[in-house]
């Protein structure tokens, strides 16, 4: 018997021996106890053959160009670019989460930005797959691009909501937060501290919680930003990124 | 930035609507682009081979020569399409670098063709992807290498002011630059032979004496093979004491093997002078007079396969140890199971184990001299198990040793672990700089006051410059970046900067504010501190190593990382600040008007420290305890 490479082939080659020779279980684990000390001692191959053949096979295809114009706000042309995009960086036709947090990483190159890509893996896979296919990254773009203000904010609140509760805490808040100023990194001017998240999170809540329940609901969350004159200024801000 | 990700940029600009309720400060104007007609297929005609793709394709990459404005010069205006008078077959992969980002060396391309287009079309050979990265150094190693040997053929005639040392070692390292060199070069050879001849004849029995014994010649005419013996050693010791003369290390040339070697062929004869013949030491002499045999290494400065035939065994040293390990562990086993099967026999010459080990190595060897055999059964038994198994043992490494010898052969001793080395420090240093290269960018922009002409208006004057120097792609990225600065009210800094700023505040010895930070020392360079603990994507963390003296082999420009300490933030050190800032050549004096434009509206941002800007009144801003939370612009004031 040669020496398994896989830890779920051991096993299995361990019941087929077991069945064969009617040995008891114990002499053989005893026999061969020095081959499962190499075998665990020896690093774990991932199972990465197998993930990429799943992920391979599933070779997405998104909806006819027609339907996708009619549930969002681009023009044919504009769904033309963007899915060219898509499809150059994704061939399989869907985002998983790494390669997600890898293309969004390369925009920020001084921090980590793979928290605050997880929290917009988790936005923008809206059915809670595990993948953003196209038609998920057409939709949320869609909404930010050319949806209205009251759209705008509601996304951004599901944002925020980490466990889609209808409510945000101020440990949701703080972790969003905290994943934002994780982009910025080390080196940045005044130098970061411990407590400057969680001050931006007292600010924001101070703002935004006028119940002063801890919890800011959607209600709460629209309400203040339409009387924020920064905050309607910025939302239009990308009107033209398309 | 890679090419693909140049498609993403739009997403990544529209996520940043996430942070537009948190952010505290009004957010910069977004470049906008005014020719919409960006969708636009381009052709270009390589000697008349078409190849066709988007403009946006080729604009990601603003500084090569298709990204960029250059390509214009090449523009034919009868037929709209660029021509270029190049190879088309190297356009490809040129153009599928601009595709997919990734840039590949075709192997059965010319490498000095290659380089040449590479150079026309304006993008480095460094940014050559993993996959073939290897492949073009190991490829452009060998052609400077053979360039390099052509020139050195060329230049053997004599250099002027050589010392007399100087020459001396270059005749005896290469013998055929001058006539001397290949004298001494064959009159040594010819005396080694001699030395090692006379040695052997010395042993051959001639000619019967009376008293009916066989004499070798050595004894029978000692006069002429002691002559012989002495001049044989005169010459190698005169040439062994030039040597050292015009070595040019000399310790390092008498550590050496060769001059071992000669030392040991030559010592024999003077132990010999020097001892008289006595008789409790003629024993330890005539052991003596068997390093003689070592004069027959020194033909190995003669013969390049020798030399390589001794490196290959030093670099093999590891199949050699196996075998003799396995060799040793298969003696002692049939060894001892031959003895203790033969114990039984009577007269068995299997007296103990050790004597059984000769048997079991002329058995292993499949020699087979016949002077022990097994008698007993299970002694034959074994002894041919014992057999079979030699083969086996001994035939495994030997391929290994071999298929050794050739490689080393053909490759003519070149020192394939010095190039691995290089080739893994320039692929990390690679890395990092595509890496920094996108952050250097931005803050280089910065630097030049870009950023901050955006906020003050969207004018067109702006504009213009702002496209004068960076393409769209880069000022929306920076835009990006410039919002989310305004978002957490942080600034990003060039490495360079923070190290300054930390000098100088060290300088003045103030108190630390930050004990957090300051436990952060020597760390391993990670951007965030914080989330070290998370296993960090090595894309978004590289930058910041300080691993940088191998830059030098690439042009961009590299940052350097100095040792991290806490930087003071204390408000009675806001004044060093801005003498810090001092040494930054900034061009721009808008900033602070800057400053004072976007003070106003936010409730909770405090005061700016720029001296000039009053402190605006901030009634409903809550207080915050950490001064350091300023925004301290930075610019000369």
């Amino acid at each position: 018997m040669s020496v398994p490479v896989k830890r779920t082939q051991w096993d299995e080659d361990l019941s087929q021996f077991r069945k064969d020779h009617g040995l008891s279980k114990k002499v053989l684990l005893n026999c061969c106890l020095v081959r499962r000390i190499i075998s665990w001692a020896s690093p774990k191959q991932k199972d990465s053959v197998e993930d990429e053949l799943e992920l391979s096979a599933a070779r997405h295809r998104p909806e006819a160009l027609e339907q996708l114009e009619a549930q969002t706000r681009f023009s044919r042309k504009e769904l033309q670019i963007l899915y060219r995009g898509f499809k150059n960086e994704c061939p399989s036709g869907v985002v998983n989460e790494d390669t997600f947090k890898e293309i969004y990483s390369q925009f920020f190159p001084q921090g980590d930005a793979s928290t605050y890509a997880h929290f917009l893996f988790d936005a923008f896979d809206t059915d809670h797959n595990g993948s953003v296919s196209f038609e998920d990254f057409v939709m949320g773009l869609s909404i930010l691009l050319r949806g209205t203000v009251q759209e705008k904010l509601n996304w951004a609140f599901n944002l925020y909501d980490i466990n889609k509760d209808g409510y945000i805490t101020k440990e949701e808040m703080l972790d969003i937060i905290k994943s934002i100023y994780d982009m910025m990194g080390k080196c940045t001017y005044p130098t970061l501290k411990e407590e400057t998240p969680r001050q931006h999170v007292e600010i924001f809540f101070q703002k935004m919680d006028k119940n002063r329940d801890g919890v800011v609901t959607i209600d709460e969350f629209i309400d203040c930003c339409q009387n924020d004159e920064n905050i309607m200024k910025s939302m239009q801000l990308f009107e033209n990124v398309i | 930035m890679a090419a693909g990700v140049a498609a993403w940029l739009p997403f990544a600009r529209a996520a940043a609507i996430g942070w537009m309720p948190v952010a505290n400060l009004p957010m910069p104007i977004a470049p906008t682009n005014k020719n919409k007609h960006q969708d636009e297929l381009i052709i270009l005609n390589v000697s008349g081979r078409r190849f066709q793709t988007w403009r946006n394709t080729l604009d990601r990459y603003p500084d090569t020569l298709l990204g960029s404005s250059e390509k214009e010069f090449f523009f034919n205006e009868e037929t709209r399409e660029y021509f270029f008078d190049r190879d088309p077959d190297v356009f490809r992969s040129i153009l599928n670098f601009y595709r997919t980002g990734k840039l590949h060396y075709p192997r059965y391309e010319c490498i000095s063709a290659y380089d040449e287009e590479l150079a026309f079309f304006g993008i480095i050979p460094e940014i050559i992807s993993d996959c073939c990265y290897e492949e073009y150094k190991d490829r452009k190693r060998e052609n400077a290498e053979r360039l390099m040997d052509d020139l050195e053929d060329n230049k053997d005639s004599k250099l002027p002011n050589m010392t007399f040392r100087e020459t001396m070692w270059r005749a005896f390292e290469n013998p055929h630059t001058s006539t001397m060199a290949l004298v001494f070069y064959y009159v040594t050879g010819f005396f080694i032979a001699i030395s090692v001849i006379t040695n052997v004849v010395e042993t051959v029995p001639c000619g019967y004496m009376p008293n009916q014994r066989d004499i070798p010649c050595g004894e029978r005419y000692t006069e002429a093979f002691f002559c012989m013996d002495t001049a044989c050693v005169m010459i190698f010791t005169v040439e062994y004491l030039m040597r050292l003369f015009a070595a040019p290390s000399r310790y390092r040339f008498m550590r050496s093997v060769m001059s071992i070697i000669d030392v040991v062929a030559i010592l024999p004869y003077y132990i010999g002078l020097v001892m008289t013949n006595n008789e409790d030491v003629s024993g330890a002499f005539v052991t003596l007079r068997v390093f003689r045999v070592f004069r027959i290494f020194k033909f190995s400065r003669h013969s390049q396969g020798l030399r390589i035939l001794g490196y290959t065994l030093k670099s093999c040293a590891s199949e050699l140890g196996f075998l003799l390990f396995s060799l040793t562990m298969a003696i002692i086993i049939f060894a001892t199971v031959m003895f203790y099967a033969e114990k039984g026999s009577s007269s068995s010459k299997f007296t103990s184990i050790p004597a059984s080990f000769w048997y079991t190595i002329v058995t292993m060897t499949t020699l087979g001299y016949g002077d022990m055999v097994p008698k007993t059964i299970a002694g034959k038994i074994f002894g041919s198990i014992c057999s079979l198994s030699g083969v086996l043992v001994i035939a495994l490494p030997v391929p290994v040793i071999v298929s050794n010898f050739s490689r080393i052969y053909h490759q003519n001793q070149r020192a394939d672990k010095r190039r691995a080395q290089k080739v893994q420090k320039a692929r990390l240093s690679r890395m990092r700089i595509s890496k920094s290269g996108s952050s250097s960018a931005f803050l280089h922009s910065k630097r030049n006051g870009l950023n901050q002409s955006l906020e003050l208006t969207g004018s067109l004057e702006e504009d213009q410059q702002l496209k004068k120097t960076t393409s769209l792609l880069e000022s929306q990225h920076h835009h990006l970046l410039h919002c989310l600065e305004k978002t957490t009210n942080h600034e990003f800094v060039d490495e360079r900067l923070y190290e300054q700023g930390y000098m100088q505040t060290a300088l003045q010895n103030f108190p630390s504010q930050s004990p957090s930070l300051s436990s952060e020392e020597g760390i391993t360079g990670t951007c965030c501190s914080r989330r070290t603990k998370k296993s960090m994507q090595p894309l978004s963390a590289t930058h910041t190593h300080s691993h940088t003296h191998n830059l030098q082999e690439l042009s961009a420009l590299h940052i350097q990382c100095g040792e991290r300490q806490a930087l003071n933030t204390s408000r009675s050190s806001l004044n060093l600040m801005s003498d810090e800032s001092g040494s930054l050549n900034c061009k721009s004096s808008g900033l602070v008007t800057t400053a004072i434009i976007t003070i106003p509206t936010p409730p909770s941002n405090n005061s700016r420290a720029s001296p000039d800007a009053p402190p605006p009144p901030n009634p409903d801003a809550p207080p915050l305890p950490n001064p350091g939370n300023d925004v301290v612009k930075i610019s000369a004031l």
